[in-house]
């Protein structure tokens, strides 16, 4: 296990270190020190390595993540594992605004609440919260898959395309263009898959699904003659 | 003699009107038939205050010129000094702006990646990300961080040589994108992670920061991500440019990028290009107070576009303070956008040579806007890239003339003095005295 006290060693130090590990290090299990809320904590990683940072971040923690698996014991500020590509982000407290937003891949697991716009614009991540999620979640979704074992707030989906949202609780509204949709089946598979990623006990059957309406797909604009 | 009986007496003969002009009518029966407002590309067509409405003073008994051919007058810009490790040196301060792939076809944006490597400049991507024709033909290219965040990945955010942060754009400031569906091909969709054939929006807004402080930290984590390597520029539309380009720089910016309202875009509402924004004439002297009032000017520098056509446009932007210049529609038309040649199609489509600008139809006769591989087999980017470099080379010679004749061996050492204003509003717009005066509508110590 690799070592490194944030509040003494420095950000630039401790991401170019991370930077620095090749696709076949063998040192894989790093742990940081007082990150006392700092910003861009982990980001931009691309290697097979296990980092583990004991306290709370800042905003942009483990952002554009590639391969690497990211814990945090506290939890994130806004923004966290934004444009993750690969890997897994698992948050033990809770996440502010944006968590996972524009994702592309990966898996982030929130085990607390996350805050307004989880997932906005996710673009292939599976997210799965163990609380709530606050308003305008999932908005313009493209795809991935959300999974709120808790509460939704308002907004949900708005404006999504293919994403799909799995919440447990009450949703508080959908966002423009989001129905409730059938649980099929392979809904059921997908879902049992991801709560056995994201470490939750929570039965499948209990939750809905939602989805795009695809009423928005086509402006029919300019008929200009 | 008239027959009263059979002429009838003198009539008034009809007079439109101004205000209901002939193509507002229209308009309005357009809105009235369709339900639905008007979609286009391009930038401003409405003649605002430009660069037409300076001059260049040219060399006198007190200031003498530079001999034409033979003595030396300097090009180059070094963009992105503030911060990063790696700051981008052009040989001539004209760069292409971001367009996006998707808005214009693979060879297109190869073609401007050919012509801007050829001319010793750089290119930038757009929304729908880098692509790998765009990156091989670039030798400096700059990749555009967008709200819609499409195509964005780190890999390609560490292949680009600087990173520009979309704020907004001239034609828009305040708005968000667009691209029909007819235009989203397998290879646009793959890359904007959506179904072919739906049309695509691009967001308004950052999924994940808002307002300045958040702004600044999300350039540290670009920078962080690339190491500190590459310069972060951010670009603003013409809209308050004093305090954008005060808080781009309290943000960590090393470049800012204008855009005024006569800057194209790919496609948005027709009453956002025509109505949002200033022209950026109105903007350079702005941006400009703003960086000298930080003590940032020449330190952080400035990129303005909007407008800009020839080499006496860009010898204009550096008199008036920027450090470089960018340009869109200038370069699809060097490409060959809009060609008489091809007037028969634009005919068919409705449209002349010159006021085509449907491109989010994706039906360009040139072949340069669109993703249909028929039309897109009209271009040829080598000539493409041939054509732009000739056009880029044209702009800086003729820069250089106005520069020499006012007795400067660089292009940056143009000024303000060097010119004077044709009209009060460009007087009072850009700050420059009206010609014959030594005055301006807003000088400070001027009494009325
Ligand atoms: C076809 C087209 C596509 C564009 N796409 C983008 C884009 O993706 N991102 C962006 O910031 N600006 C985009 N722009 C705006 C240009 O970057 C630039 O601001 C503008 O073209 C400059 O004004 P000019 O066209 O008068 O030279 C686009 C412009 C055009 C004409």
């Amino acid at each position: 296990m690799q070592t490194i006290d944030l509040e003494a060693e420095g950000l630039r130090h401790l991401n170019a270190t991370l930077h620095a590990q090749a696709e076949n290090t063998n040192q894989t299990a790093w742990e940081v020190l007082n990150p006392r809320g700092s910003h861009a904590i982990a980001c931009g990683l691309d290697a097979p390595i296990e980092v583990t940072v004991k306290g709370s971040t800042g905003y942009y923690c483990a952002g554009m993540n590639k391969q690497a698996t990211v814990n945090v014991h506290g939890s994130a500020g806004p923004g966290v594992a934004e444009n993750m590509m690969s890997g897994t982000v698992v948050i033990e407290g809770d996440a502010s605004q944006y968590a996972g937003a524009t994702g592309h891949g990966g898996t982030l697991v929130i085990k607390g609440n996350a805050s307004s716009r989880c997932g906005i614009s996710m673009k292939g991540i599976d997210i799965v919260v163990h609380g709530n999620v606050g308003h305008m979640s999932a908005f313009m979704a493209q795809s991935g898959n959300l999974v709120v074992c808790g509460d939704a707030g308002d907004a949900l989906g708005d404006s999504i395309y293919e994403a799909r949202l799995f919440v447990r609780g009450s949703v508080k509204s959908l966002g423009a263009d989001c129905i409730e949709k059938d649980m099929r089946p392979e809904h059921l598979e997908i879902l049992r898959d991801l709560l056995e990623k994201g470490g939750c006990d929570a039965k499948p059957e209990e939750f809905k699904r939602y989805g795009s309406a695809r009423q928005l797909y086509n402006f029919n604009i300019d008929n200009a003659y | 003699m008239k027959d009263i009986k059979n002429d009838g007496p003198p009539r008034t003969t009809p007079i439109q009107s101004a205000t209901f002009s002939q193509s507002i009518n229209a308009e309005i029966r357009r809105a009235a038939a369709t339900g639905i407002y008007d979609i286009r590309g391009g930038g401003a067509k409405r003649k605002v205050p430009h660069f037409d409405d300076l001059l260049f003073l040219g060399a006198s008994i007190s200031r003498y010129p530079l001999e034409g051919y033979r003595e030396k007058c300097e090009t180059s810009v070094t963009l992105g000094t503030r911060f990063a490790s790696n700051p981008i040196k052009l040989d001539i301060p004209v760069t292409i702006a971001g367009m996006s792939f998707g808005a214009l076809s693979g060879p297109a944006k190869e073609a401007l990646g050919r012509g801007a490597t050829l001319a010793g400049t750089s290119t930038t991507t757009g929304d729908g990300g880098m692509t790998p024709e765009e990156r091989g033909h670039s030798n400096k290219l700059v990749y555009q961080y967008l709200p819609s965040r499409y195509g964005m990945n780190p890999d390609d955010l560490r292949k680009a040589d600087a990173i520009e942060v979309v704020v907004g754009q001239g034609a828009k400031p305040g708005g968000g994108g667009m691209l029909l569906g007819q235009k989203i091909s397998d290879r646009v969709a793959e890359m904007r992670n959506l179904p072919k054939g739906i049309d695509q929006r691009s967001a308004c807004r950052h999924p994940d920061w808002t307002g300045p402080d958040d702004l600044e930290i999300k350039i540290l984590e670009l920078r962080e991500i690339t190491s500190w390597k590459v310069p972060i520029y951010i670009k603003v539309g013409g809209a308050r440019p004093y305090f954008d380009t005060t808080l781009a720089v309290k943000a960590g910016a090393d470049v800012v990028v204008l855009d005024g309202m006569q800057g194209g875009t790919a496609a948005t509402q027709d009453v956002f290009i025509e109505h949002v924004g200033q022209p950026i004439l109105a903007c350079i002297r702005e941006a400009v107070r703003a960086l000298q009032d930080l003590g940032m000017h020449r330190e952080v520098q400035l990129v303005v576009s909007g407008g800009v056509r020839t080499g006496a446009d860009v010898a204009k932007c550096m008199a008036l303070g920027a450090d470089a210049v960018a340009i869109g529609t200038a370069a699809l038309i060097a490409l060959g956008d809009n060609d008489p040649r091809w007037e028969d199609e634009y005919q068919k489509l409705g449209t002349t040579a010159g006021a085509y600008d449907d491109w989010h139809e994706g039906q360009d006769p040139a072949g340069i806007t669109t993703q249909d591989p028929e039309l897109m087999a009209r271009f040829d980017p080598i000539e493409g890239g041939r054509r732009l470099n000739n056009y880029l080379k044209v702009m800086t010679l003729e820069a250089q003339t106005i520069a020499r004749a006012c007795g400067k061996n660089h292009l940056h050492n143009l000024e303000p003095e060097d010119l004077c204003a044709l009209t009060m509003e460009a007087a009072a717009m850009a700050k420059i005295p009206l010609a014959g005066t030594d005055w301006y509508p807003g000088k400070p110590e001027t009494s009325y």
